[in-house]
């Protein structure tokens, strides 16, 4: 018997995308006058042409690796090519003087340098008057001349360098978030200008209470600053009183009560001590109040919306045509926002299925990864439903609409999603509980106060509460967690890592247990042609350029096992006569006469005569060959079975290292995996994991997540496909692979960017010590606050050392968590 | 003493042209997208021969 199993790697990354080179690949393209190793065809034609276009300055500055770049075939092309119909474009390209105009949403962009590449490459290409990308939105603006190029072409350029355009649709949320984006950046300006100009006044006003100051001099600088701090509380402040009303009709008390509250006590008393001349004005400290609390919203918002825009990512996938069948069977090609239910629709090999619906006519594969992760297609024949966005594979299919548009699968997914990410962080929650048992005794201590302040010196004792309420002001101990949060999240993208929901540093600290799925997160999920079995008496090398002949006909992804895989050593493949592809079953062909089958073992060992079934039952039975897991393909000619092909998926080069890190952390590493358990324990003994399970449904995977909680654990969910969806919903942190499915990806609350499983270890090192940070913030909050009440209700407490206190109490903590970095 | 009369509303105004050139850019975009622009401006000349011209 004959084998071979891949050589163990040394890992070369890719020069443009920065994944390991696969052993045995001798790619490599030439940028700024050296060869440099490349992973795969459609790395070598980005870095071609960017080569090609004296653009290789783009490899100097960019600050990460670029996408990987999707080779534009005819496929590619052929749907590109749709955009360029006149029905699609009508809504979507602006015509202007001769110049078709486009926005663009654009996916894979990851630094400054991918957006002068893409200016710069588009610039190039004849036809193009203007281009400017947008690196925080995603966007690009294209202007071109209809004669010279077409919108086709210019979005395969954006798909030779690596990136995925698409015409930007006006639907989405985008532009909601743009203008949210500018109300907060604009309330923040006028919060932080109005707190600059009034600390100034106020320092006249210290030094005036400490040199003796006349009493005009005084008035006219508490006026101005009252001046001032009204349109900062009304323009800047304006949201915490509306979330406090909003709070109280609920009957609930939020962290906004106690600081609308304030902030409303503080400027009353001010206004009456400014015209009354007695007591004494903190327009400054409810100037600074209102900036930093806005600096901490802000920081929320952001974080909210780039797990919105994410979501967007997948709404994006939806194609925007579709090729409906009119009732005399003439295709025709419309909108998709056009089609609706009942319509008859023919999906186009390798095209995106426009809505959900039932097959009426042909049968095939259609790719459902986006939906379920799962990297086999399904086989579907005429009855059976399918979805909106999964992927057609090589055969057309006639389909009924079903549902369109905000009821389809997708929509309804992405609507999920969405809520999901709009609940408030449970860190906000966490403020807001505080709250609730902080306001009733912050409250409670100040009407005492002013009580006990009535009987020794009446004139005083409204002054004193109000400094009380001033100094008790939670202004450092709600900056505490989003400053360190905010500086935490800028490291953790470094790492590689990108956080979606702002919990995810602060339950990655917590972490007890990692919970891995297989498929693509400890392995590579691609299907990999690991071993061949030749029958006794067989040549491997024949057998292998026979099945890869056979499978250079399909579009199935067992195709590319071959291709990528291990080469035949004759080289010249042989001729083949026919090749069908049967559903489900495999690929049948006649080389030199004789007939062949590739692909189930049943089916394929069927063609044999005499007693085909009988080789099958002999060959599928050996256990070794029929472990769970990994797929076992025959080559079988009429003579009798040929050879066996093992499919399986790789493991990733880093897998062992990250699991032995994780437990060097003290973590349980486990591996959950839909895989029969052979396989999983297999897996699981090479990489060190202790406690593997196989065979396991969505609903038992979710199942063991919840016993491990329920016995305290904390549970870091690794998957990458939304057959995990349940799984990575009911893990405390869910992390998605960069490369998994997107929705996938909306889901979790982290996106492991670089394929590297070593992110994760540095992530949750860096979360530990954020984590420590954070303790230390709100210890600090806390003792200021403590120490700083008795002195407020003592009466010891100027409004110069309240507001001097609360700055440096929340500076102290911005720099703690500068540490950081 | 009194010249503060003066100065503190000239520093009002001034706030207020601030906020009002604020405002502008924020109307025009100018904030919307923080990132790019930091590096383009590295690179926006002959394309490609920056890094060459800097050795």
């Amino acid at each position: 018997m004959s084998r071979f199993t891949p050589p163990a790697t040394a890992l070369v990354p890719c020069f443009h995308c920065g994944l390991p080179v696969p052993p045995g690949r001798r790619l490599e393209a030439t940028v700024d006058g050296l060869p440099r190793a490349m992973c795969c065809p459609g790395c070598v034609a980005a870095a071609e042409l960017i080569a090609a276009s004296g653009l290789g300055a783009y490899y100097r500055y960019r600050e990460m690796p670029g996408a990987t770049p999707e080779p534009v075939d005819a496929r590619l092309a052929a749907e590109l090519a749709r955009w360029d119909a006149p029905a699609v474009q009508r809504t979507l390209v602006r015509r202007e003087g001769g110049l078709c105009l486009a926005t663009l949403a654009v996916e894979g962009m990851r630094c400054g340098a991918c957006v002068w590449l893409l200016e710069q490459r588009l610039r190039q290409v004849p036809g193009v008057s203007h281009i400017s990308v947008n690196l925080a939105t995603a966007r690009a603006e294209v202007a071109w001349q209809d004669r010279s190029t077409g919108l086709a072409a210019l979005l395969a350029e954006f798909h030779r360098l690596g990136y995925r355009a698409r015409p930007y649709r006006p639907e989405w949320a985008e532009a909601a978030r743009q203008a949210e984006y500018r109300s907060a950046l604009w309330r923040l300006a006028v919060a932080g200008l109005g707190a600059m100009q009034v600390m100034m006044y106020a320092v006249g006003l210290y030094a005036g209470a400490v040199q003796g100051m006349e009493g005009r001099y005084r008035d006219f600088l508490r006026w101005t600053s009252g001046l001032v701090a009204a349109p900062v509380l009304v323009v800047a402040g304006g949201p915490f009183f509306a979330n406090a009303w909003r709070d109280l009709r609920n009957r609930r008390i939020g962290m906004d009560v106690p600081v609308a509250l304030a902030l409303a006590l503080t400027f009353g008393a001010s206004l009456l001590a400014a015209g009354l001349h007695v007591g004494e004005v903190y327009f400054e400290s409810i100037c600074m109040f209102v900036f930093l609390l806005s600096l901490g919203r802000f920081v929320e918002m952001r974080a909210r919306h780039r797990a919105a825009a994410a979501v967007e990512q997948v709404l994006r996938r939806a194609p925007a045509c579709a090729t409906r069948l009119r009732d005399d069977g003439d295709p025709e090609l419309v909108a998709v926002a056009d089609l609706s239910p009942g319509d008859r629709v023919l999906v186009k090999p390798g095209e995106t299925v426009p809505a959900d619906g039932v097959i009426t006519s042909g049968q095939g594969w259609v790719d459902e990864s986006m939906l379920t992760g799962e990297h086999w297609p399904r086989a579907k024949r005429p009855g059976d439903a399918v979805v909106g966005g999964t992927e057609n594979g090589e055969s057309p299919l006639e389909m009924r609409i079903e549902r369109t548009g905000s009821e389809t699968v997708l929509a309804g997914l992405v609507r999920l999603v969405d809520r999901a990410g709009s609940a408030r962080p449970r860190l906000a929650q966490l403020a807001d509980r505080v709250a609730e048992v902080f306001v009733p005794w912050v409250l409670g201590l100040a009407t005492l106060t002013a009580l006990v302040w009535t009987w020794i010196e009446p004139a005083r004792a409204f002054w004193i509460a109000v400094s009380v309420l001033v100094v008790s002001c939670p202004c450092a101990l709600s900056l505490a967690t989003p400053a360190a949060l905010t500086v935490a999240a800028g490291a953790l993208l470094r790492h590689r890592l990108l956080a979606m929901r702002p919990h995810v540093l602060e339950t990655l600290a917590r972490a007890t247990h990692v919970v891995f799925d297989k498929t693509g997160t400890l392995t590579e999920g691609r299907v990999r042609l690991v071993r061949a079995v030749p029958e006794p008496g067989i040549g491997l090398d024949e057998s292998l350029a026979i099945a890869r002949a056979m499978e250079r006909r399909s579009e199935h992804p067992i195709a590319r096992a071959f291709e990528t895989g291990p080469a035949p050593a004759c080289g010249a493949l042989p001729r083949l006569e026919s090749v069908t592809a049967v559903a489900g079953r495999g690929l049948e062909a006649v080389i030199g006469g004789v007939r062949f089958r590739l692909g189930d073992p049943w089916w394929a060992a069927s063609v044999v005569r005499p007693g085909g079934d009988d080789a099958a039952s002999r060959m599928v039975g050996t256990p070794e060959r029929s472990s769970g897991g990994a797929a076992w393909v025959l080559l079988a000619a009429e003579s009798g079975p040929r050879c066996w092909f093992e499919l399986d998926d790789a493991v990733r080069p880093d897998a062992a290292a990250t699991v032995g890190a994780l437990r060097a952390l003290g973590l349980d590493v486990r591996l959950v995996s839909g895989a029969g358990a052979t396989v999983v324990q297999g897996i699981a003994g090479r990489l060190g994991i202790g406690t593997a399970l196989g065979g396991m449904t969505p609903e038992r995977k979710l199942e063991h997540v919840r016993e491990i909680q329920a016995a305290g654990g904390v549970v870091v969910m690794v998957g990458d496909g939304v057959n995990d969806a349940p799984s990575l919903g009911g893990a405390d942190v869910a992390v998605a692979m960069g490369s998994g499915t997107d929705l996938a990806r909306a889901r979790a609350d982290a996106v492991l960017l670089g394929e590297r499983l070593e992110a994760l270890v540095s992530a949750i090192r860096l979360a530990r010590r954020t984590r420590w940070v954070i303790g230390e913030n709100l210890v600090w909050a806390i003792a200021y606050n403590l120490v700083a009440i008795p002195f407020a209700v003592a009466g010891c407490v100027t409004p110069w050392l309240a507001a001097l206190g609360m700055s440096a109490s929340s500076l102290l903590v911005v720099l703690n968590a500068r540490k950081l970095q | 003493m009194s010249i503060v009369f003066v100065l503190i509303p000239l520093a009002m105004v001034l706030l207020v042209v601030a906020l009002a050139a604020f405002w502008w850019a924020l109307r025009n975009a100018q904030f919307d997208d923080l990132d790019s622009p930091a590096v383009r401006i590295l690179f926006d000349e002959d394309e490609g021969s920056v890094g060459d011209r800097r050795r």
